[in-house]
């Protein structure tokens, strides 16, 4: 689950991570009075979605003018916002941080995830803040810090110290060598004790006036972790979620939007992917990733035909379920149930696997359903494809 | 000979009395697979189809001398599950259990480390020897006894794979999954060297998926290592990125861990790349030139 910026500072301040002075705002009017209060030399006015490259948007507004403030607040809450990470319908921005400038007179890049290889958390610093990390890593890795975590004794003095003279903050100002080992600190316990995904600092600042400032800030939150976390859990934001997503996931559906045409309701997320890349093969686009998982039942399979549905690009529909423990009779059983429920307007194939496979497919062949039955993977690819017409 | 599990594999089913691990416990026991004890705290006494249910792993191993532990405890109870079983000498713990979160799987993957213990999964099918032990909840009847390994991140993928070398003749000695999450106990090139060495093993299939960079480690292992035929297909060519495709461990991020990149890695290592799922029976066989 991803946060504001605005959230994730609330984090970095309750763990003791230095942010600016700031706070969400979501009119104009609220901004003036927040802005005599902030009484700053400089206000930056931030749009809050859930994409980076924001600057570049047009949305982060700075003035040194205070009566200008909710000017731009107002211009910015309800702008879209097109980002390379928003795709081009791009996000509406509903929410602000208005915060204090800062004197910035070094910028630099720090993050902590797991790294997947070793198990182990490992933070990741730079001296290139600021920039995107991913360019810096493929044209300049030199500049780029790894430090693991041994998560059998958590963070040491020796992290710190090997990130901080790594860096060269010594050099750069040795003033603040000290507070940023406590912070990197503080940065891992709130990483391990929220169960984050990922946490992200660009730019992390060291002030004119040498005290380290987290200037922007991303977290993610581990989905798994969320039950030990009700404080976590309110920060959703599901203005930033597609709203068949949410549905999905009220269903127990794993369910991610695509820009294909052709929906796909299968059980198991391998066996998922593997069939959005079967379309892909026989020549159209998958309009989704559904996964019904272990346990489809007739409530599932027919919220995963609403679901489907529901995507105006949706031109045909292709059941993939391999009976492992599910049994396909029980899928048959549901398909046929829904059809009742649900009106199927486009081409539909379904293909049973596994499990009582046979005994599937004769319900679907005597239901009176309009639908196409197949054995085999490919065949029932094609035939799906052939129903709908290729991709344009 | 087959690798990880067999005939005299004694299992102990940690979370027995649940729904999920009483009726797994079960099939597994009928598909012939040893399973000796059940655990869940506070049960002691009670048996599931016969099989006696301990209070602790300790108080079953030392009764009924099992060896491997299949778990299907909650995920908020997983870790806790993991390490009892390294701890009161279990050698071989397979962890069904979906949505552990990975903090927690950091923790019990340190402590693991450097002891005399594998972990398979978690979030995986479990293992299976065709017609000797059927540790998991794979339908045991779409395998078949034969020549190819199976090694995959995906569960249902698998079976798709294994109903078609079973179809096509060839048949299965012992297939793994090793599970979805970002971060498992046991990977591709832990499994790989078992059936390189496995007598009964002729050729091995390997599934991936998006995400992590395992395939590409696999693809290095291989290159040095392994004179048996791979055969490899990788899920989410289509998945966009940034996205969670279903598994935890299955996300590109940063432009990193695409199924184009794994591809080629495995086809410079001299891996039979299948594109297309439904191919994967065939490929085998070719490369068997049967």
């Amino acid at each position: 689950m991803n946060v504001h910026e605005f959230q994730a500072k609330s984090m970095f301040a309750q763990f003791g991570v230095p942010v600016p002075r700031g706070k969400e705002i979501t009119s104009s009017e609220t901004a003036m009075a927040w802005a005599t209060e902030l009484n700053s030399p400089v206000f930056v006015v931030k749009a809050q979605i859930h994409a980076g490259g924001r600057g570049k948007a047009g949305g982060v507004k700075i003035t040194k003018n205070k009566a200008e403030v909710p000017g731009l607040a107002k211009d910015l809450i309800g702008k879209t916002l097109i980002t390379h990470q928003t795709g081009p319908k791009g996000r509406v921005v509903h929410r602000l941080l208005i915060e204090e400038g800062a004197n910035i007179a070094k910028e630099l890049y720090l993050s902590i995830l797991v790294d997947r290889d070793s198990g182990w958390p490992v933070f990741i610093a730079s001296t290139e803040g600021g920039m995107e990390i991913e360019e810096v890593a493929a044209h300049t890795p030199e500049k780029i810090i790894k430090e693991p975590i041994d998560p059998a004794v958590g963070f040491q003095g020796y992290n710190g110290r090997n990130i901080t003279f790594a860096l060269g903050l010594n050099t750069i100002e040795p003033a603040v060598v000290n507070p940023f080992i406590q912070m990197l600190g503080n940065l891992y316990r709130l990483f391990m004790e929220k169960n984050c995904a990922l946490v992200e600092i660009n730019p992390l600042i060291i002030t004119k006036e040498k005290t380290v400032v987290a200037l922007d800030g991303k977290v993610s939150f581990d989905d798994n972790g969320l039950f030990r976390h009700q404080d976590v859990k309110q920060m959703r934001d599901l203005n930033e979620e597609e709203p068949l997503e949410i549905e999905a996931t009220a269903n127990d559906l794993n369910y991610v939007k695509l820009d294909g045409n052709i929906g796909c309701m299968v059980n198991g997320a391998g066996l998922a992917m593997a069939t959005m890349d079967v379309i892909k093969l026989a020549g159209s686009e998958p309009a989704n990733f559904l996964d019904v998982g272990g346990g489809a039942t007739k409530e599932t399979v027919a919220a995963g035909f609403r679901i489907l549905l529901k995507d105006p690009n949706v031109k045909g529909i292709f059941i993939n379920i391999f009976g492992g423990i599910v049994r396909c009779e029980r899928i048959a059983n549901g398909v046929i149930e829904a059809a009742k429920e649900v009106k199927i307007t486009v081409p539909l194939v379904v293909r049973l696997q596994g499990t009582n496979a046979e005994e599937g497919r004769k319900l679907l062949a005597e239901s009176g359903l309009k639908l196409e039955v197949a054995n085999d993977l490919w065949e029932a690819a094609q035939k799906i494809v052939k129903l709908t017409g290729k991709a344009a | 000979m087959s690798i990880l599990v067999n005939r005299n594999t004694r299992v102990m089913v940690q979370g027995i009395t649940g729904k999920e691990g009483s009726f797994h416990a079960t099939q597994c026991k009928a598909y012939g697979t040893k399973v000796v004890a059940g655990v869940t705290p506070g049960k002691a006494g009670q048996d599931v189809e016969g099989i006696p249910v301990f209070n602790t792993v300790r108080d079953a191993v030392k009764k009924e001398q099992c060896d491997t532990s299949l778990i299907f405890v909650p995920p908020q109870f997983c870790a806790d599950a993991i390490l009892e079983a390294a701890e009161a000498g279990i050698k071989l713990v397979i962890c069904i259990t979906e949505g552990i979160p990975v903090n927690d799987m950091v923790k019990v993957k340190r402590a693991l480390s450097g002891r005399d213990v594998r972990l398979i999964g978690p979030n995986c099918p479990g293992v299976i020897t065709v017609d000797e032990a059927k540790i998991g909840i794979m339908p045991g009847f779409i395998h078949k006894k034969g020549i190819v390994g199976v090694v995959s991140r995906s569960g249902t993928l698998t079976y798709e794979a294994v109903y078609q070398l079973s179809t096509l003749g060839l048949g299965e000695t012992t297939c793994v999954g090793i599970g979805g999450d970002p971060v498992n106990g046991t990977g591709f090139v832990d499994v790989l060297p078992l059936f390189e060495k496995d007598p009964e093993t002729q050729a091995i299939v390997m599934i991936g998926e998006i995400g992590g960079d395992a395939e590409e480690k696999a693809a290095e292992f291989i290159k040095k290592n392994v004179k048996k035929p791979v055969i490899s297909f990788i899920a989410g060519i289509t998945a966009p990125p940034g996205r969670r495709m279903g598994h935890a461990g299955a996300i590109i991020s940063g432009g990193k861990g695409t199924a184009t990149e794994k591809m080629k890695a495995l086809e410079a290592a001299g891996v039979r790349v299948v594109k297309n799922p439904a191919e994967i029976g065939n490929a085998v066989k070719k490369e068997l030139g049967r």
